[in-house]
């Protein structure tokens, strides 16, 4: 199993990519699908540094994509509101320190992707010899409530599925 | 060219008009936000309302439409969404860095004394 499949999540995803591209659910493409899920994993192995990923706990990598989405429509519409009604001398734009828990790079990765489709956050870097988050707001009210809300409604639920 | 646009019904029509226009909207708006904005670091916020919802609006009415108008399942704008969804914070991060970095450089180009913390957050309470 392994060995024919070092990453089963994207052997799956290769198909689908490739089943969507040709619109169609054909025998023919869905044998040449199969083919590349098979191939390209193994031929790309080398090029991942890290082990993958067992596939753990799906619904709470449900939730935290559901919940995401509903933050980001409604930041869309705060940011869209700021554009349009606020002087730009008033936006108090800044950067923060975020002190994260989170160790393990995927979860990591993860994290920005869905901090930086955010709009009105954006993910700087992980401050160097220490753990903390360089994260810039778009219009900064209170520090300690986006602290907080990242830590528990996007970190928590990442560590649960990541780090153990 | 005719793209049968008159025998879509007016159930499948009017949500793909409001999604277009609420998604060219949001496209205006984020286009205005890169205009309005005075520094870099806000102006990068902008186009984020653009990827994200601006672009979901219109291709879901992409969907909607090309599904009911050759009525069959049309949803390979999904891998759209996808590869943008992949694609544009990694993008955000990089160019956020690289304008960190680049006043980091001028910072320390000019040695004046405390001013080498670009990100200057606010006082520790």
């Amino acid at each position: 199993m392994n060995r024919w499949f070092p990453s089963p999540p994207l052997s799956i995803a290769l198909l689908t990519v490739w089943l969507l591209l040709n619109q169609s659910l054909a025998p023919a493409h869905l044998l040449l699908g199969t083919f590349l899920a098979v191939v390209v994993p193994l031929l790309s192995r080398p090029l991942r540094p890290l082990a993958p990923v067992p596939f753990r706990k799906p619904v709470v990598m449900a939730r935290l994509l559901a919940s995401s989405l509903v933050e980001i429509v409604r930041s869309c519409f705060n940011v869209s509101r700021i554009i349009l009604f606020t002087k730009p001398k008033g936006l108090n734009s800044q950067f923060i320190r975020v002190p994260l828990d989170l160790k393990n790079p995927h979860g990591l990765a993860l994290l920005s992707c869905l901090i930086n489709s955010t709009p009105g956050t954006v993910w700087v870097e992980i401050l160097p010899g220490t753990h903390d988050l360089a994260l810039h707001v778009f219009d900064l009210h209170d520090e300690q409530w986006w602290i907080d809300t990242i830590k528990t409604r996007y970190e928590q639920p990442l560590i649960e599925i990541f780090d153990y | 060219m005719n793209l049968g646009i008159d025998t879509v019904t007016p159930w499948v029509g009017l949500p793909v008009v409001m999604l277009l226009l609420l998604g060219s909207i949001i496209v205006l708006i984020g286009a205005l936000g890169l205009v309005r904005l005075p520094n870099f670091y806000q102006r990068i916020h902008g186009p984020a309302i653009t990827i994200t919802l601006g672009a979901g609006c219109i291709l879901i009415a992409s969907m909607i439409f090309f599904t009911a108008l050759q009525s069959r399942l049309v949803i390979h704008e999904l891998l759209i969404t996808a590869f943008v969804l992949l694609t544009a914070p990694v993008v955000a991060m990089l160019i956020m860095r690289a304008a960190v970095y680049r006043d980091l450089r001028a910072a320390s180009r000019n040695h004046s004394p405390g001013s080498d913390e670009v990100y200057q957050f606010p006082r520790e309470k």
